[in-house]
């Protein structure tokens, strides 16, 4: 059986996720801000056949109460198989320029809030000697760009968090994942045209599960991004500071 | 942003829509300018689910289960999810869909928006008839709560309401029980449309689902045969072992002209009729392939061409329906034009509540056209005609040019029923037949 904590769980793709993991009889622990959306969806999740699902509230900004919420789920659960991390806001960039403040607040939503959980969660499943840490960085992260270098440098800190720590725990037999999706059709993006290369919530959520399955380590998602991010990576610097992206 | 949205049909081609994502039940409608209209999952063929220069509310990411009571049979759940997924949980634990369309792909907001019908139409009348409760949510924020026994005059508006009364955002529904997802079936081949009634009129009694194809490439002599086909649930069928899912086809792109032309019309036709020999096959089906043919093959609309198609569907009443199908029928092959699929059904007199519903005593016909521009609308115009005389109407769902006044005279309460229509809310489909 799997045992599945979820923090973010009221983002699309989290909720996608939790979906199949409930398809598969699994007991859920959801972490979110919203007590009442959480409620809702362990009323569904159950439906759609998980096990039992238990929720807490959390706001990732509040660091204090990252201990506790873990300890609520882990003694909830016993002995947890999937921690996956998933909480996240597309900050505006120009927001992010003309403010000091709102670019640190937005790195610590996307980028320390994340470090901070990592760092919780990974000393229980050090503990266990069992498990697997998935956490959901991005595209974005690969290279800053213009557009949204704030977010990418959050996210960049959470896929370098996490390749580091990916070494020190493979030791124990505990697996650390980075999710890097590609563009996704969720409320995140709701104002955005949309084109050929969006993809659904759910078509995420499987790439996810079937990574944590086969026990991954880094995973663009759908596949064709890591084509798109090999070039936009090795684009020479010169070239790339004068074209928009 | 605006968008273009298409309905199934793929015509009309109406742009400049504001497109909502709604996934929270508890949330106020959007603050947003324009008037509104929810969209399920676009299964209408015309305009009844589109909205030009407004806003749509999609509702598939409002897809959660609230109950199911495995004992009763009872689902409240959220309308936009798809009657698929009750399907695939339902199914295994006993339950079926009381009422479902020929496409398992609708939204449990858009089944009772347009109070849709089946098979089995003759037994259970409608979806609507099978709903035990639902929220609708007003734009002054208020939420009303109506079934049959509660709220009952906002229930029959909301029932077959095309969306106008405000916003579904959950529903309960009535179940049916089943021994299995199998299905027994019996196809008769007919050689007129005697035969057809005579084939309804037997089967009514003892098989829940009945439905018959008939070949209307035919001329003469052959118009009006078909096959008809009746089933009912199977008993447990303890050796059936469950069928994995089959791949889905797909159309992957629109060619850039209609492969549907008379020759290959008459040719699927023809063949489709002689594919069976004997005159009676019967047969176990799983339920999939029974109710749900065409969903095997996804986006199998865009076989039509850019210029999309139009469903017509009508129903006449029983006093004259055979002389009234006969004169559709006519009119339709000395017109030249053909329908891939051309369906006929006996209604049953089970009157649902809804004010605008669409199912009433008689006989329904269902073709498909290309959409060959004036040719096609004057063809219709001509079928209008003859189904206003016969006291018939028109679905609403299906439609994507029927003239106001057809409208206003198939659906006389059309009136009554507009004092039921939230004040920010309208559709591309009601301002043209109410302007
Ligand atoms: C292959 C095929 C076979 C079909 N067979 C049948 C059949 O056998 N019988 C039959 O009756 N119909 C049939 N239909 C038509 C289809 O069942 C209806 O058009 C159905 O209403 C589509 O549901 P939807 O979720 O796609 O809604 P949409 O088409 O998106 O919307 C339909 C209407 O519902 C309203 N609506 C949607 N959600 C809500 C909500 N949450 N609150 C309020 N209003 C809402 C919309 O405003 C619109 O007026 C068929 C369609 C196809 C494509
Ligand atoms: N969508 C994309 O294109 C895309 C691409 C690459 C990566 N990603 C990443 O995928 C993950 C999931 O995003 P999504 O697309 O599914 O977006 P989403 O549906 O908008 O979900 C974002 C979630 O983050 C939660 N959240 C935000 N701030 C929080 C806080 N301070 N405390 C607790 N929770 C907070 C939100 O909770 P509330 O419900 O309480 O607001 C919401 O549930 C994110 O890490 C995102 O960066 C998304």
């Amino acid at each position: 059986m799997h045992r599945v904590i979820i923090i973010g769980a009221t983002s699309a793709i989290a909720e996608a996720t939790a979906r199949r993991y409930a398809a598969r009889g699994a007991r859920l622990y959801l972490i979110a801000r919203r007590a009442q959306r959480l409620e809702d969806l362990a009323q569904d999740l159950k439906i759609r056949g998980a096990a039992d699902v238990a929720f807490g509230t959390l706001d990732v900004n509040h660091h204090a109460a990252h201990v506790d919420a873990f300890a609520k789920a882990w003694s909830w659960l016993e002995k947890v198989d999937v921690v996956l991390i998933a909480h996240g806001t597309l900050p505006d960039q120009s927001e992010c320029e003309r403010s000091a403040d709102h670019a640190v607040s937005e790195f610590n939503t996307n980028g320390t809030a994340t470090i901070s959980l990592m760092t919780i969660a990974a000393t229980e499943l050090e503990a266990q000697r069992h498990g697997v840490l998935a956490v959901i960085s991005s595209v974005a992260g690969d290279r800053g760009r213009q557009s949204n270098y704030l977010y990418g440098a959050a996210k960049a800190a959470v896929s370098t968090f996490a390749s580091g720590m990916r070494q020190r725990l493979a030791k124990v037999g505990v697996t650390v994942i980075t999710i890097k999706p590609g563009f996704v059709d969720t409320p995140m993006t709701q104002h955005f045209q949309k084109g050929a290369l969006w993809a659904k919530p759910d078509a995420i959520a499987r790439g996810i599960v079937r990574a944590v399955d086969r026990r991954r380590s880094v995973i663009y998602l759908p596949w064709f991004w890591s084509i798109i991010m090999l070039i936009i990576r090795h684009i020479p610097e010169p070239i790339f500071k004068r074209i928009k992206l | 942003m605006s968008r273009v949205v298409q309905s199934w049909g793929r015509y009309p081609a109406i742009s400049q829509q504001t497109v909502v994502d709604v996934s929270d039940r508890r949330q106020a409608l959007p603050d947003i300018a324009g008037l509104m209209l929810p969209h399920g999952n676009g299964r209408s063929y015309g305009d009844s689910c589109l909205n030009e220069g407004g806003v749509l509310l999609r509702t598939r990411n409002m897809d959660r289960y609230i109950r199911f009571d495995a004992a009763s049979g009872q689902l409240e759940c959220e309308a936009g999810l798809l009657l698929s997924d009750i399907l695939d949980l339902v199914v295994p634990q006993g339950w079926f869909l009381p009422v479902t369309p020929g496409t398992k792909f609708v939204t449990v907001g858009g089944a009772i928006a347009n109070d849709v019908h089946g098979k089995n139409h003759h037994v259970t009348g409608t979806f609507g008839q099978h709903v035990l409760s639902l929220e609708l949510l007003r734009s002054d924020g208020s939420r009303i709560v109506c079934g049959p026994q509660r709220q009952t005059e906002w229930f029959a508006a909301t029932v077959g309401g095309l969306g106008l009364t405000g916003l579904i955002t959950q529903a309960t529904l009535q179940l049916r029980r089943i021994a299995g997802a199998w299905m027994s079936t019996e196809s008769h081949r007919f050689e007129d449309l005697d035969g057809f009634f005579r084939l309804s009129e037997r089967s009514a009694s003892d098989h829940e689902y009945t439905v018959a194809w008939i070949d209307c490439a035919g001329k003469d002599r052959s118009l009006g045969r078909g096959i008809f086909t009746c089933a009912n649930h199977a008993p447990a069928c303890p050796d059936a072992r469950p069928s994995a899912p089959g791949r889905r086809l797909g159309v992957p792109f629109s060619p850039p002209f209609s492969l549907i032309n008379p020759l290959s019309l008459k040719a699927f036709n023809s063949l489709y009729f002689h594919r069976q020999r004997a005159s009676v096959v019967q047969a176990t089906t799983h339920y999939e392939p029974y109710f749900y043919p065409l969903d095997s093959i996804a986006d199998w609309n865009r076989i039509y061409g850019p210029h999309g198609f139009m469903q017509y569907q009508c129903v006449v009443p029983p006093s004259d329906a055979k002389a009234c199908i006969e004169h559709l029928l006519k009119t339709i092959a000395s017109a030249g034009e053909g329908s891939f699929l051309a369906v006929l059904k006996q209604f049953g007199d089970r009157v649902s509540p809804g004010m605008l519903s669409f199912p009433r005593p008689g006989t329904t016909l269902a073709l498909d056209f290309p959409n060959r521009g004036d040719q096609t609308l004057r063809l219709l115009e001509t079928l209008d005609d003859i189904v206003a005389e016969a006291g018939g109407a028109v679905y609403p769902a299906k439609d994507a040019r029927m003239a106001g006044r057809r409208f206003r005279q198939y659906f006389p309460t059309w009136e009554d029923f507009s004092h039921f229509i939230d004040p920010r809310f309208s559709s591309s489909f009601w301002r043209r037949v109410t302007e």
